[in-house]
């Protein structure tokens, strides 16, 4: 309960910091709404030129994207660690964060949130209703629950993922320049895993499991029966990224020495 | 206006980036990484196609390969750069020193393409033609025009981020606009998918932009999308650009200078 109160006061005071500079959010809201807008004209232009991308239509990949953005949103809102080395070992700054009464990765994730990035969920979930009356999705009364339980393990995973890449600073002198790469691989997330080769495939699933982010749970709301299995994998593979990060990243506090001089 | 010193701070950059040079692999990775997502991308587009739009899919291949190695010649952060110096108030003191700061600018940005061409695209080109079905050209007369074609886009480019850095002195903080100028690059200059494939009526509209004198022109001519004819005709195009560009550059710049305020000091 402790934990929760204090995520709300972080919340509030979040707001109020933000809401001093106006003009700074709007300028933040309209840039994301055009990069997202931009990887819709993408694929609007490519479906210009073809009908199917290996067995799926225009809307059924739009609706992947739309997905794709709910979870993505929610991991940008809160897991803001992709400068972690510089940010927090480098400067000695994780020394503040150890004497801090809350778990230190709870306490980064309150100090480095950034809510406006959940205005993305908003536009994936407009973009997944304008694709889902195209596609004439049928909406049972257990899609939205599912719906829940698929976004939150496609936060795990992300958010997993980059834990487990912060971690490596606590080993070794690593250089941030390995997240901007993550971000770039979990591009690949977006669009139907069969377009790869199985080599990627794999990887996608199993290794750096970003499919499960986009497709893989998209697909069971497009009634898409051969994946439903990966479908109901993606809670279970949130829950196991997530825990093995924490687990890792608990070894790597033990470990810390502080920057010191 | 003497142009040694210029020259001087093409190579200054360039040992500088020589200094960092191990961030670049990595580099390397990620925009191979990149070409691989829209290499897997386009192969399921074309499908069972012989080509789209006259391009089939290995030049689809060598375009998408070809503009993000020259990007990374073209590419570079000035206006980000400039919007640091503004903030701090570090262009007062620039703007004292004995040449034109616009100009040093460019030529840094030069400085560090350079670096990039043979730090980054070069190895890294040659790494994606092992990875992917690269079809290369070994014409010396569409290398030339290539050549000619990637220094306009990097002017064109320059041009464009400093008109965005100057919007500094207007704005005090504009990150929001840097951020969108590029992603509309990204898109609109042929980066992500060749004009071609746009609708007929975006490409007439594109047609009065200088966006696609930035990737869509020297990849095109890469790939031999271009007729000689067509080629020559966009690089005319491009050099009409920077001269163009030049204007709301000098008018813009002379009104900023004249409201500069510099924060602290």
């Amino acid at each position: 309960m402790f934990y929760v109160k204090i995520f709300f006061q972080y919340m509030s005071q979040y707001i109020k910091t933000r809401l001093q500079y106006r003009t700074d959010i709007f300028v933040e809201f309209f840039s994301d709404l055009l990069s997202q807008a931009i990887n819709l004209i993408f694929i609007l232009v490519v479906f210009g030129h073809t009908q199917f991308l290996n067995g799926w239509n225009r809307d059924e990949i739009i609706f992947i994207y739309g997905f794709f953005l709910v979870p993505f949103a929610v991991f940008s809102a809160f897991f803001n660690i992709w400068d972690f080395n510089e940010r927090y070992i480098v400067k000695g700054e994780l020394d503040r964060i150890l004497t801090r009464p809350i778990h230190s990765l709870f306490q980064i994730i309150l100090e480095r949130m950034e809510l406006e990035a959940l205005l993305g969920a908003i536009t994936g979930l407009a973009v997944m209703l304008y694709a889902g009356l195209h596609l004439h999705i049928n909406v049972e009364w257990y899609d939205p629950l599912l719906f829940i339980f698929f976004v939150i393990g496609g936060v795990l995973i992300y958010g997993g993922i980059f834990i487990m890449l912060a971690c490596i600073s606590f080993w070794a002198d690593a250089r941030t320049s390995l997240m901007p790469m993550m971000y770039n691989i979990s591009n690949y997330g977006r669009y139907p895993v069969n377009i790869y080769n199985h080599i990627i495939r794999f990887v996608l699933t199993w290794i750096l499991p970003f499919a499960f982010v986009g497709v893989y749970p998209a697909a069971f709301f497009l009634e898409k029966q051969e994946w439903f299995w990966y479908s109901f994998l993606t809670p279970v593979m949130g829950i196991i990224f997530f825990t093995i990060s924490v687990i890792l990243w608990n070894q790597g506090i033990k470990r810390y020495r502080g920057a010191g001089n | 206006m003497k142009l040694d010193k210029y020259l001087e701070m093409i190579r200054i950059r360039f040992l500088m980036m020589l200094a960092y040079r191990t961030n670049y692999y990595t580099g390397i990775l990620i925009y191979s990484i990149n070409i691989g997502a829209y290499y897997f991308l386009w192969s399921a587009i074309y499908g069972s196609k012989e080509q789209i739009q006259g391009l089939s899919v290995t030049q689809m291949t060598t375009y998408v390969a070809i503009s993000w190695m020259a990007r990374a010649f073209y590419f570079n952060n000035l206006d980000r750069e400039m919007a640091m110096e503004i903030k701090e108030g570090r262009v007062a003191v620039e703007l004292i020193r004995p040449y034109n700061y616009l100009g040093m600018k460019t030529m840094q940005g030069l400085g560090e393409g350079i670096f990039r061409l043979i730090f980054f695209s070069v190895p890294g080109f040659i790494l994606v033609y092992l990875l992917f079905p690269i079809q290369l050209s070994w014409k010396p007369d569409i290398w030339a025009l290539f050549a000619v074609s990637i220094l306009l886009s990097f002017f064109i480019n320059t041009e464009l981020n400093l008109l965005t850095g100057i919007t500094t002195f207007f704005l005090y903080n504009n990150t929001g606009l840097i951020r969108a100028k590029r992603v509309v690059i990204d898109l609109f200059s042929g980066l992500l998918l060749p004009m071609s494939f746009f609708p007929g009526w975006a490409q007439e509209v594109m047609r009065y932009l200088p966006f696609q004198g930035i990737s869509y022109i020297p990849s095109m001519i890469f790939t031999e999308g271009f007729t000689h004819h067509q080629a020559f005709e966009a690089i005319g195009q491009q050099f009409l650009w920077v001269i163009l560009l030049f204007i709301p550059i000098r008018l813009i710049w002379s009104i900023a200078k004249k409201q500069i305020v510099i924060q602290g000091g």
